[in-house]
Parts: C-alpha cells; structure tokens; sequence
C-alpha cells in the first residue's frame, strides 16, 4: 500500500476517533448545556449551606436557572458566602429569596428561587436577601428530642 | 538453600529489582528524548497509528459493542429490583467511560498491538536489523522506537473513546430496543448524571497513562528480548502480563486520585 493509501486510513482513524469523542462529550455528558447562554452573578449568603456543591444547578419552579459558580466563607459575618451564575434571559425580582433544597429524600442538594414582587430586577453583582439553609439532620433530631423531653417535663407537672 | 545463603539471596533479589528499575527508567528516558525527532519525521508516526490503530479497530468496536450489550442486560436485571431501570443509560455510560472503556481497551490493545510491537522489534533485534542500522550511524530508538511510542499514545486514547462511544450504543440497542426502556429517559438521565470534565476527560486522561504504559513496556520487552526464537517468545509473554497488571494497578491509583474527592 503506498503511502497515500496509509495517510487515507490513519486520517480516517483519526476522524473516527475524533467523533466519537465528541459523541462522548454532547450526547453523553452536559458538555451542550454548558455553553448555551452568557450569564451574570448574584450573591447569597446562608447560615449552612449543607451538602451543596460547586456546580449544583440552580432552579426556580423546577427549571434551572443556572448554577453554583463558587462556596467560600465570609469571614466578617461566618456566614456560607454562595455565587449563583444565573442565564442572562431568566431575571428574577430584587426581593427574590434562595432556598437550599434536596433533590428527592437523599439527593443532591441544589438552591431554589421564589420570585419576590419588587419592580426592579437583579443585576450582576447583588445580593439575594432573603435565604434559608439547609435542613441538617442533626440538628432536626436534636430538636426533636428537645422537644420530646420538653413534653415529658411538662407531663410530670 | 542454606540458611546463610537467605540474606545473600535477598541481596540479589534487592538489587535486581532496583537495576530493572533503573534499566527501565533509563530506556523510558531515552524514548521521551526521541520523540520530538520521531514528530518530525511524522510519516514515521502515520505508519505505526496504521499498524497499531486501524488494525486494532475491528477488536475494540466488536469487544466495545458486546460489552454494551452485557452492561445493558446485566444492568437492567439489576437496575429493575429496586425499581430504577430508566437509569441504566447512566449507569452504562458511566461504567463504560470511567472504567471499562480505558482499561479493556488498554488489556486489548496490549494483547494485539503490544505482542506484535514487541515480536516485530525482537524479531528485527535477532536478525540482527538493529545492529545494522547502528552500523549505519542511524539511531535506532530514534528510527525505530520512537515513532511506534508516538503512534501508540495517539492511537490508545482514540481507541477507547471510540469503545466508549460504541458500548453505549450496544447499550442503547439492548435497553431501549430490545428491552424496551424509554428512549428519552435512557439519554436524558445520562446526559444529566455524565460529566465532561470529570468523566469523559478522566477516562480520556486514563486512556492517555494506558497507552504510555503498555507502548512503553512492549516496546521495552522487545528491545532486551533474547535474540532467540525462545527469546522473542517469552517477551511477548511477558509484555502482555506485565502491561496487564500495570494497567490494572495504575487504574487503582488513578481512580482513587480522580474519583475519591468528588
């Protein structure tokens, strides 16, 4: 076989190679939703954001919105400091609030938005004030057997 | 063996080890030293991607498609006790882009393109090829060598994407088609739960230390093969259980160091 006839074949390999590597990457894995629209941040700051990751889809009535750009804490008030980066075409009320919720009983966990009323939207760079934490089931069950003692004091009465 | 000879003996085994090392590590050195003058002979590197890759193909797709099949069944008999059968596109991919794709890919391309690596370079060692050519001032880990490395580590990770990518559609073809799982669930929970960095790159990234590993070692065996027939035997013996261990053990490191943070 000349040496046309080889380069032909390895071209053909390559290209072979190349697509399914991209079939990989857009059919397989989210590699198509990543790149779909510009985005602009906004701030949250949580008393415990629990299980949630770097990554984690943000969603308001279902929908995701956008997603957890970064989690560090803010060393002035101790609190989870979390930069959401939302899709340019979902803008959303300034007295919007952020919820961390889980997906199913035992997912992931993932920041929720419910619109609030106000006129004027977020921009880039505010901060959402209104939030709520994570549910930690430690201190769920210390709460309720807080409360199961508390109720057993109050029978003995 | 007397009980003085042990340590003796040890001492051996000790320093034997530490030499191959050191034998090893040398020869790995002067291929990595070679390769820029191996691209620059790229026609080189086009025949070996032929010799190695293209004759590889009908292996990978065939061994790719009936993996896919075995991971659509085997996962849905499965998946279907605990009432999760639409994840089995998930579970597909994901078995076959982190795991099975780079290393059943690396055991059989060391089993096909390792052993004729090696039986070509010793066979050319015990016809004293090699020796001709260093007669003729022509370096022949530059010649030689180097362009089957190159050609090795370009044609692996092809190959296990490409293994990958067929797997899947095997797994597709059992679930979807056979078995009749929803088609629209089958891609939508793989395309949500498979990630492209973390996934797809590091299986990509594992294929690519598969590749170095067994080129490297075919490519050493033949070259300190015996000039014998015996000789070229037993190397290519010992590339194809030597790549097969290191592959399976370096898959241990890799997946711990890729996949244990997430």
């Amino acid at each position: 076989m000349g040496k046309k006839g080889i380069e032909t074949l390895v071209g053909t390999f390559v290209l072979l190679g190349a697509l399914a590597v991209v079939f990989l990457a857009l059919k397989a894995a989210n590699l198509a939703s990543f790149t779909t629209s510009s985005t602009y941040s906004v701030q949250a700051r949580f008393d415990n954001i629990g299980g949630l990751k770097v990554r984690a889809p943000v969603k308001s009535a279902g929908v995701t919105v956008g997603r957890v750009a970064s989690i560090s804490l803010d060393t002035k008030t101790y609190q989870g400091l979390v930069t959401l980066e939302l899709q340019q075409r979902f803008v959303f009320p300034k007295d919007t609030s952020a919820k961390i919720l889980t997906a199913g009983l035992l997912g992931d966990q993932y920041i929720g938005l419910e619109p609030g009323g106000d006129d004027k939207n977020l921009a880039a760079g505010d901060t959402i004030k209104m939030t709520q934490s994570a549910v930690v089931l430690e201190n769920l069950i210390g709460q309720f057997l807080y409360n199961k003692a508390a109720e057993s004091g109050d029978g003995k009465k | 063996m007397k009980l003085p000879d042990i340590p003796q003996r040890l001492g051996e085994i000790t320093l034997g080890v530490l030499r191959a090392l050191g034998h090893n590590g040398a020869f790995f050195t002067e291929l990595v030293k070679n390769v820029p003058a191996a691209v620059r002979r790229f026609f080189l590197v086009t025949a070996q991607i032929h010799a190695i890759g293209n004759y590889s193909l009908v292996i990978i797709v065939a061994s790719g498609m009936a993996v896919g099949f075995v991971l659509g069944l085997q996962g849905y008999y499965t998946l279907s006790r605990y009432g999760a059968a639409e994840s089995l596109g998930l579970l597909v991919a994901l078995s076959l882009v982190r795991e099975l794709g780079p290393v059943v890919t690396a055991l059989l391309y060391a089993g096909r393109a390792g052993t004729s690596l090696t039986a070509e370079i010793g066979l050319m060692k015990a016809g004293e090829q090699l020796a001709a050519m260093e007669m003729m001032a022509i370096d022949p880990k530059q010649r030689v060598l180097a362009p089957r490395f190159v050609g090795g580590i370009i044609a692996m990770p092809l190959l296990a994407a490409m293994f990958s990518a067929v797997g899947i559609f095997g797994g597709y073809i059992v679930g979807v088609l056979l078995i009749g799982i929803d088609a629209g669930q089958f891609w939508s929970q793989m395309q949500n739960g498979v990630d492209v960095f973390d996934d797809v790159g590091n299986g990509i990234v594992k294929s690519f230390v598969f590749g170095v590993a067994c080129t490297f070692v075919a490519l050493y065996q033949g070259y300190e093969a015996q000039a014998t027939p015996e000789g070229v035997a037993q190397a290519t013996t010992r590339t194809v259980v030597i790549s097969s261990l290191a592959v399976l053990m370096l898959d241990f490191v890799l997946t711990a160091l890729m996949f244990s943070s997430l």
